[in-house]
Order: structure tokens, then C-alpha cells, then sequence
């Protein structure tokens, strides 16, 4: 894929002006809010669950490396075949394999962020193998030639009006906006292609230590399908996924289909610990394919660190006021909205994705929501501080900041300063900060400062001298 | 009890009868009471946009000008956040007394003197926007609702939505004045329809976005910061 998270700024400002787009947004997201709500009332320990999230996921990256090789161990004796990608190249490069070595034509994709950001899909068909995304919402994004705008809704963008004009025209179907009707036409399309298919590739949303296990929820059914029925299964995903115990789930399992799509369960959980031996239901090869990625590099920060607790459920977009409002598309990154500030830089550089710490007005809700804790309003402040430091912010801001300085550390010059700034505004000359003052009037300087009516009327205080209120 | 007022810059500035207000309430309540009046800025602004190290230098002479007090008081969350929760983020492995010491206002009230009235008086609607980082890094949610409730005459009438940000954000609101305007324009829908005739925060900084964004639109709404309600006796 190709990042464009410089372009922030103007796609979002073009997001705006999107009628149809945040009526769309507007719809997915308070429905989705405001069942969240409910489905976590529920639960009378949510804030301890969060913790004990947290906690587990901390231990676990905090000690990465054993139970990367305490899963590898276990996965191999299981039969389960573990590949370890450094970068994306790599990740692809095994998948290509595989696919080259047993003479696979077509691959169906259950849902993975992790593909998407090794770009798996599009250099599969550059390969001549067709791959097809059976998420319902991926499918739909593919058909469109688009990139998912959100990590577990991937088409929350598109109305069903819009879905249906799209099958209309790319399945050759006939026009509905029924969302039953619009599901059985990609069921039936899916449905060959599940049972033509060489390979299967999934993501995963654990993988536990303890067992050798694959872990995946879903609601929709194509990833059990996906990891059945081709003869082979190819389970993508990244280093930070793995948790020490399968009894580790009991708490994930609350807290993810909570987050990610305001349920108490999803509809279908695989654990996937073996191939076939014997079993109807299951492929002769599975893979894992553990993909770094800069991961590891993000171990080296603290501050990153916390980062790769993430279980990528997607709460933090739709609690975010600026995701609310411009969408997934306009970060020009895999992962948008506040965790995607965090990963995008971290990833791809500040060079590039130095505008995304900034894209953030640091509310606090992405942190409030978060099911694992992750601080990511104040991630993105050592953020900004790491892009002025590395010398990326501009010239001119750091000549505001270093003027702003002697303005403030010296009572003197500040004093005068606002003597000054009074003179000039009496005499008419206002200073104004025109992207300000466009949409909202500029504050006033007051005739008098608190300092000087504390010097004259308020210290030692003469309750007739004090001016009203 | 030895209490130093922090009026911060902008408050100074453009809002100066915040800090009046704030000087009355307190007094009223027969504290001893400083304003240093080499104070300037905590450094937020700084903190907020990257430039740590200036931010830095302003939070040594922050601590310098108040470490001699036992308590310091701020009508504003978001400059009290700077202090209590980020100068250990800026100044790591240095004496921290001061981030025990520091709070906003209304908390001030309600948590430390435990008073739950100010004795004041407002005829008057009003409605309660939670400001962020009072909010979400302090955990101030009852104690101005509270005090605002024992407020004679006064009718509280809480908005749709009051947790959600204003949209202000610090330089994010010239950085991204189009989101920043967007924000402005829904929390001044749930404040029209609140049907208050005033809104009122602990931070100034909010009300002067709602406020920028309701002047520029010509709205039939007040802001108020909630020292001056609760001076009003």
C-alpha cells in the first residue's frame, strides 16, 4: 500500500465537506457507541477486566521472546508449521512459496490487518494466484478498490445504498439495498470460491503460548471456512499476539467482542491447534507466519512499547472525535485513528507520518475506551516531542517557541509585552491568528490584566476597591 | 494553610475577572492567599506542541515561584493537568512536591476545604461542558456539579454529550482549524440544545473556543467560567 498520512490535512478537510460520508460515519458509530454502552454496563468489574488486560498484555511483551519460542515450540509439536517474517518482503515471500510448491491458484482471506499491511492481497494477484476477501466488509472494500477505513469495520464508510450499486455493477446482480439481500448475493459468490480454493489465509487474534493454539473470532463464518476447507492454511499475524494461557482468554474474550462490535460474544471462536491427523474439518498444512515488521523495534521505547499491548478492536476510531468526523481513509495508513497515530510513525517514520501525532486535540476518550489501557493521548505527546526533537517540525514554530520562551521566563519582558499588545489594541492594532480567526472570533486582550488589578485593587485586600463580577 | 493563586497567562490576559472571581471565593472562606506576581505560563503550550525543553524551563521556574506554599490553586484544569500530571513526564528523577500540592479550583473546594456551597446566587439556566483534561486526567466530574447545584436560583441543565471534547485541543485548534470548527459546531448544538442560557466550565480555554465559535456565529449563548457563578455573592 501506499502511505499517504502527510496528505492528513487536506483529505480531511475534503472528508468534511462529505456529506453522504459522515452521515454514513455517523450512523455505524453511534449505533455501535451506544450498544457498547450497554453491553459493557453489564459487566460490574469492567475496569478491574481492563487491567487485568493490560497487565497480561504487559507481562507478556515485557517477556516477548519467551513466549514467542514457548508458542513456536509448542505450535511444531502440534504439527503446525511456525515461519518468522522479519519485514514484509519476507512475510510475502513465504506465502508465495507455499503457494508456488503446492501449485495454488486461488486463495480466500478471511479478515487481517496484518496482510493488509504487508500488502499480501495485491502481490498474490500480481503472482497470478487469485485471492478473494471473504469478510463480508473487506469484500465489499475490495470490490470497490478501496483500503478498509476501519481495523474490524472495514466498509463503515459505505451506506448499503452504495454496496448495492457496487454489486450492481461488479457482480452483474440486480440493484437492492436490502442488507439480507445484499449478504446472500456475497454468500453465494463466496461460497465457490470456498470450496475451489487451494489455500486459505487468516489472521489471527491470539496465539496462546501455553497450547500452541490459533485463536480467531469472528461473526461472519468465512474464517472458519477459510481455515477448513482448502487443503492448506496459512495464519498471518503479528509478533504481539501471543498471550502466555489459554485460560488468558477468559478475560479477551470479554473484552474484545465488547470493544470491537459492541457484543458480548462474537459469533464463531476457532482454536485452531493442529492440522488434520485424522479430523474431516481441518487442512493437511497449517502455517503461522509471525510477522516482525518494526515490532521489535518498538520494544526498544517505552513509550512505544505500550503500543504493542494493542488487540486491535478498533474502539479507540470510534470514540476519537476527529476519526468521528473525516473517517479511516483520510490517515492514508493501515492503521487510522489514535492507535494508527501511534503505529503509523513508529512504522513508516516521521519523515513520513509526521503529521498524524498532531492530528489529535489529546481528549483522552481513545485512552478512556481502550480495553487494554494503552495511554495513547499521552503516546502521542512524547510523539510530538521525539518530531521536533528529530528536527522535523518547522523552522518558523521553532522561532514562536524559543520567542514564546524569553516572553515567558522573563516577568519583566512579559510585563511589557503586555503593556505593549494593550497600546497597539487600543490604537486598533489587533494581532489575529487568521486560521483562528476564520471560523471563530479571536479573544480580546482585557483593558486590564489580573496582574495589575491584583497590584491595585485585590492585594491586602479592600473589599470597597474590588472591582464587580 | 498557606495558598498561592496560579492565574495562568491567558487567564491574565484575556480573563482577567476569572482570576477575581477566583480571589473572592477563596477569600471568602478566610484562606491566606499569594498571587507571586513574577508568575507567568506552566508551559503547556510548549509541552503540548513538542518543544519539551522550553517547556521544561518554564516548569523549573513554575516550582521555583511556588514551592514555598502549602496548597496552589488554578481556575483551570487543563493548566493544573501541565503541572500535576506532566512535569513528571519533563522533569524525571526531580523533587515532585509541587504535584501533590496543586489543584483546580472547584476540586479545591470539594476535596480540600470540603465545602459544597460558596454561598452564591445566579438566576439563571446553565449548563456544565466537562472540560478534557479536568475531566479525564484530573477526575473532576461532581465536584462542579455539585457546587453548582447549591447555587440559589440557579437551574442546572445538563447537555447531550457534555463529556465530549469542544474541539479547542491546544495549537490543534490552529494546526486543524476546520476538525477543531467541526468540534466547536456539534458541542454548541448540545449546548443550544440544553436550552441554558449559559455555559460554564472550570477551563477557560474551552469557553474560549465555544465562545469564539458562538460570537463568530452570532448566538443568542453566554460563557461563563464557573468561578464567576460561584463569586456571585
Amino acid at each position: 500500500m501506499r502511505y499517504t498520512p502527510l496528505k492528513f490535512k487536506e483529505s480531511a478537510i475534503k472528508a468534511l465537506k462529505d456529506e453522504n460520508l459522515r452521515r454514513n460515519l455517523n450512523r455505524a458509530i453511534n449505533h455501535t457507541l451506544s450498544r457498547r454502552a450497554i453491553v459493557v454496563s453489564e459487566l460490574s468489574d469492567w475496569e478491574n477486566l481492563r487491567q487485568i488486560a493490560h497487565d497480561i498484555k504487559k507481562h507478556t511483551i515485557e517477556n516477548l521472546d519467551y513466549y514467542l519460542e514457548l508458542f513456536e515450540k509448542n505450535a511444531t509439536e502440534n504439527g503446525i508449521k511456525v515461519l518468522w517474517a522479519r519485514d514484509a518482503t519476507e512475510a510475502r515471500g513465504y506465502v508465495l512459496d507455499i503457494a508456488k510448491k503446492s501449485n495454488a491458484k486461488l486463495c480466500v482471506k478471511s479478515k487481517s490487518m496484518v496482510t493488509e499491511e504487508i500488502g499480501l492481497r495485491e502481490f498474490l494477484e500480481e503472482n497470478g494466484i487469485e485471492t478473494i476477501e471473504t469478510d463480508l466488509g473487506e469484500f465489499i472494500v475490495q470490490l470497490a478498490g478501496e483500503m478498509p477505513s476501519h481495523i474490524t469495520a472495514p466498509a463503515m464508510h459505505k451506506s448499503r445504498d452504495e454496496i448495492g450499486k457496487l454489486f450492481a455493477e461488479k457482480l452483474g446482480v440486480e440493484m437492492t439495498k436490502e442488507p439480507e439481500e445484499l449478504t446472500a448475493i456475497a454468500r453465494k459468490f463466496l461460497r465457490e470460491k470456498f470450496l475451489k480454493a487451494d489455500i486459505g489465509i487468516s489472521g489471527a487474534n491470539f496465539l496462546v503460548a501455553e497450547t500452541g493454539s490459533i485463536v480467531i473470532v469472528e461473526n461472519e463464518g468465512n474464517a472458519g471456512l477459510s481455515t477448513t476447507l482448502p487443503k492448506i492454511h496459512i495464519a498471518i499475524t503479528g509478533v504481539e499476539k501471543v498471550i502466555p494461557r489459554l485460560i488468558d482468554l477468559t478475560v479477551f474474550f470479554k473484552i474484545l467482542g465488547r470493544s470491537a462490535t459492541a457484543q458480548k460474544f462474537t459469533s464463531y471462536v476457532s482454536i485452531i491447534n493442529s492440522p488434520r491427523g485424522g479430523k474431516q474439518d481441518s487442512p493437511d498444512e497449517i502455517y503461522v507466519i509471525l510477522v516482525d515488521n518494526g515490532r521489535t523495534e518498538m520494544l526498544k521505547s517505552e513509550k512505544l512499547k505500550q503500543a504493542l499491548y494493542c488487540i486491535k478492536c478498533g474502539a479507540c476510531m470510534l470514540a476519537c472525535p476527529i476519526y468521528q468526523r473525516v473517517g479511516g481513509h483520510v490517515y492514508g495508513s493501515i492503521y487510522p485513528g489514535p492507535i494508527g497515530s501511534v503505529l503509523t510513525p513508529a512504522q513508516v517514520g516521521f519523515k513520513e507520518a509526521k503529521t498524524l501525532p498532531f492530528a489529535s486535540s489529546l481528549c483522552g476518550r481513545c485512552y478512556e475506551i481502550c480495553p487494554v489501557k494503552i495511554e495513547i493521548h499521552h503516546i502521542l505527546l512524547w510523539l510530538r516531542h521525539e518530531i521536533v526533537e528529530s528536527g522535523f517540525s518547522s523552522k518558523f514554530e521553532s522561532l514562536i517557541f524559543k520567542l514564546w520562551l524569553i516572553g515567558m521566563k522573563n516577568i519583566k519582558v512579559y510585563r511589557f509585552i503586555s503593556k505593549l499588545l494593550r497600546i497597539l489594541s487600543r490604537l486598533g492594532i489587533k494581532p489575529e491568528v487568521k486560521s483562528w480567526s476564520k471560523t471563530r472570533s479571536f479573544p480580546q486582550f482585557a483593558p486590564k490584566s489580573f496582574k495589575e488589578i491584583w497590584e491595585k485593587e485585590l492585594n491586602g485586600s479592600n473589599e470597597r476597591k474590588r472591582p464587580n463580577i | 494553610m498557606k495558598i498561592g493563586l496560579f492565574i495562568p497567562c491567558f487567564i491574565d490576559q484575556i480573563f482577567p475577572e476569572v482570576g477575581v472571581a477566583t480571589v473572592k471565593i477563596l477569600k471568602k472562606f478566610g484562606l491566606e492567599l499569594d498571587y507571586p506576581i513574577e508568575q507567568t505560563c506552566c508551559g503547556q503550550p510548549a509541552f503540548n506542541t513538542g518543544y519539551w525543553k522550553e517547556a521544561k524551563d518554564m516548569a523549573k521556574s513554575f516550582i521555583k515561584i511556588f514551592s514555598k506554599f502549602d496548597y496552589i490553586v488554578s481556575p483551570s484544569g487543563s493548566c493544573v493537568t501541565m503541572v500535576k500530571n506532566f512535569y513528571p513526564e519533563i522533569l524525571q528523577g526531580e523533587d515532585l512536591e509541587i504535584t501533590e500540592k496543586i489543584f483546580e479550583l472547584t476540586q479545591f473546594l470539594v476535596k480540600i476545604l470540603k465545602v459544597d456551597s460558596t454561598g452564591a446566587e445566579f438566576e439563571h439556566t446553565v449548563t456544565y461542558h466537562d472540560a478534557c483534561h479536568a475531566l479525564r486526567e484530573l477526575g473532576i466530574r461532581e465536584e462542579p456539579r455539585l457546587l453548582l447545584k447549591n447555587v440559589k436560583k440557579l437551574k442546572l441543565l445538563e447537555m447531550e454529550n457534555s463529556e465530549d471534547c469542544c474541539g479547542f485541543g491546544g495549537t490543534f485548534s490552529v494546526k486543524f482549524p476546520e476538525i477543531s470548527t467541526e468540534m466547536a459546531k456539534d458541542k454548541v448544538n448540545s449546548i443550544i440544545n440544553s436550552k441554558a442560557e449559559f455555559v460554564t466550565s472550570t477551563d477557560s480555554s474551552c469557553l474560549m473556543q465555544i465562545g469564539g465559535f458562538i460570537k463568530k456565529k452570532g448566538l443568542n449563548i453566554k460563557t461563563i467560567h464557573i468561578a464567576q457563578i460561584l463569586a456571585n455573592f
